[in-house]
Parts: structure tokens; sequence; C-alpha cells
């Protein structure tokens, strides 16, 4: 079933499982998300929920959202996001919390990825490098190598792979087990990595 | 950070409930040791459905971390082969730890012993 939350990044730790072993997580404070707005077919010509995530004061709300959140009749929120065409069942008004899930489960994690400034290929997009320090190429062994022909084409494909911003983008890694689940403090544990910094945005959806 | 302590924590004490129940009265309490001290691990190891204690004896030649991430490297010398293990302190595991023989040792970390005989790190260590 389709289900999906909102969560913070917090941290990463390790624990042990019941074999012994050390399992490495990462903590995602995850939840309470009210839900803001259904979205219908009929109304809006497709399936979707709104959610909220992290309360914050009435004075970090304009006055068109402080509207929206009060139709709804839930607490203002920093966040609002739509997942599309959830399975469960959900009413305006309802709080989602982590307890959607259970250990075991695994869940898509997406969030923005650490920003790594200007990069070369080799980092960017696993270039070898030029292979030779001898044969008068001893300078440029991290360089991208030719970036195409000479007369025919006369110019540089467009979306070539170069040098350029790395990172700051909306990353998704599937197949996240979920280790733990805290309902008393909105925690969830999922095995191994996921993407960004602490405090990043992530959204964590059940296939 | 605060939330990553607390589940350490309670990480910590759950590693410490469990070696409490399967226990039971054999419990006790991990003893307080460091580099160079002669110590004996008591080992859990599973095979199949069947549980036993399997005992590792050695010097310590190193300890690392904090809290739930402290672990602690052992070196002994089997059949002329070195060998090392790395234990985390607080892995539900180990049985028992007891201090055979405390070292006299001025550094933190024995890597110099690698190289050494066992006459050689028998000589250097009382």
């Amino acid at each position: 079933m389709k289900s999906a939350i909102l969560g913070k990044k917090i941290g990463m730790t390790s624990i042990f499982n019941d074999k012994g072993q050390m399992i490495p997580c990462t903590v995602v404070e995850a939840g309470p998300c009210p839900v803001v707005l259904v979205r219908t077919p009929e109304r809006d010509g497709y399936n979707a929920v709104q959610v909220g995530f992290e309360k914050v004061k009435p004075t970090k709300v304009n006055k068109p959202l402080k509207g929206h959140f009060e139709k709804a009749g839930v607490d203002y929120t920093r966040y609002l996001k739509e997942f599309r065409d959830l399975e469960s069942q959900v009413t305006i008004g309802e709080n989602i919390t982590v307890e959607i899930f259970k250990v075991g489960d695994k869940v898509k994690v997406s969030g923005t990825s650490k920003g790594r400034g200007f990069q070369g290929v080799i980092k960017r997009h696993h270039f070898g490098g030029v292979g030779m320090t001898t044969h008068g190429q001893s300078d440029r062994q991290r360089h991208p190598g030719s970036i195409g022909s000479s007369s025919y084409p006369s110019r540089v494909f467009k979306g070539l792979r170069m040098a350029g911003r790395m990172g700051g983008d909306k990353t998704s890694i599937r197949n996240i087990e979920i280790v733990g689940i805290m309902p008393d403090k909105n925690l969830l544990l999922l095995k191994g990595s996921v993407p960004g910094a602490p405090n990043t945005l992530l959204e964590i959806v059940k296939l | 950070m605060k939330t990553i302590e607390f589940i350490e924590n309670l990480n910590i004490e759950k590693s410490v409930n469990y070696r409490k129940e399967k226990d039971g009265e054999n419990y006790t309490e991990l003893p307080e040791f460091r580099a160079g001290d002669s110590i004996n691990v008591a080992v859990r190891v599973i095979e199949g459905e069947k549980e036993r204690i399997q005992n590792f004896k050695g010097i310590v030649i190193s300890t690392r971390g904090s809290s739930l991430n402290k672990t602690f490297t052992i070196r002994k010398i089997s059949n002329g082969v070195g060998v090392e293990r790395v234990f985390p302190v607080y892995s539900p595991m180990i049985q028992s730890i007891s201090v055979l023989k405390s070292g006299n040792v001025t550094k933190a970390k024995l890597y110099y012993l690698r190289g050494m005989s066992e006459k050689k790190i028998r000589q250097k260590l009382s």
C-alpha cells in the first residue's frame, strides 16, 4: 500500500540487531504531518494528498497560507508537499505519523543531496582521466580528453558531460529498510545513509 | 545531536538488558581495562540453532570511539600466527570480560607489538 510521510534528517549512528551485528543507520524525525488538502480527479483532475510538516509560529506564515491552513483546521507548518496516488485513506485534518510504517518495510527516500561546488569530470561523472603520465601528457591526468570531432560537426554536442556544479540536486534512494520506529518521539531509523546534510527535508514513501 | 545521544544510550541499555536476560545469575558487569592489559573475552557463537561460548584471550592493543561506537582490539599469537579481533564494547554477543593481568605501558595504542615475537612482548609488558 502506497503511503508517505515527510521528515527531517537528524544524523547517523548504529544499532545492534538481534544477531548482534552492528547496523549503520540514519535517524529521521518524521511527522506528525497534518493533511491539508485532498485532491480528487473530479475537482483537480488527479489524485493527491497535500501534507504539512514542522510546526512554526504564526508570524512565519503569510496571510494567504494562513487561510489555507485554517480552512483545513490544522497547525501552521513550514513545509507543504503533495504526494500523488496514495492508496491509504486519509481525511483533511488528520495527522500522518510514523505508525504507518513497521520494522522491515522497504521505503524510497528523496531529498536534496549535499552541494559539492564546482567539480571536475572524474568526481562528477566518474571519468577515468587521460591514461598515461608519459608521452608528453604528464599534466592532464584528471582531464576529460576529447570532447568531439573537428570539422564535422564543428560544434560540441549539447548535454556533453563536463566539469561543473555538482550536488544540491534531488536524489532518491530506493529499497531502504526500516530498522526501528519510535512513535513517542516521531523517530524513524533507516538502514544505511540517505541524501543530504542534517536538517534536510526528506520524503519517505512506502511503495 | 541530542537525539543521536538518546538513541545510542537507549541501545546501550538494550544491549545490557539483553545480556542480563540471557545470562541471568551469571551476568557480570564489564570491567574497566586499557591498552596493555591481558584480558579474556567470552563470546557467544551461534551455530544454527545452538549457542556456545568461545573464549578469546589476548592483549588489548587499542581502544577507540565513544558511547555505542566504542571498540577494542585484542591481539594474541595462536600457533605462531598473530590474530587480532575487534569487539564493540557494548556488543550483546559478549558474554563476559575478565582482566587477567594489567600491563605496564605508557602508550595508548600498542601497534608496535605487531612486529614482535611472543618472548619480546612478554619482556616488554612486565
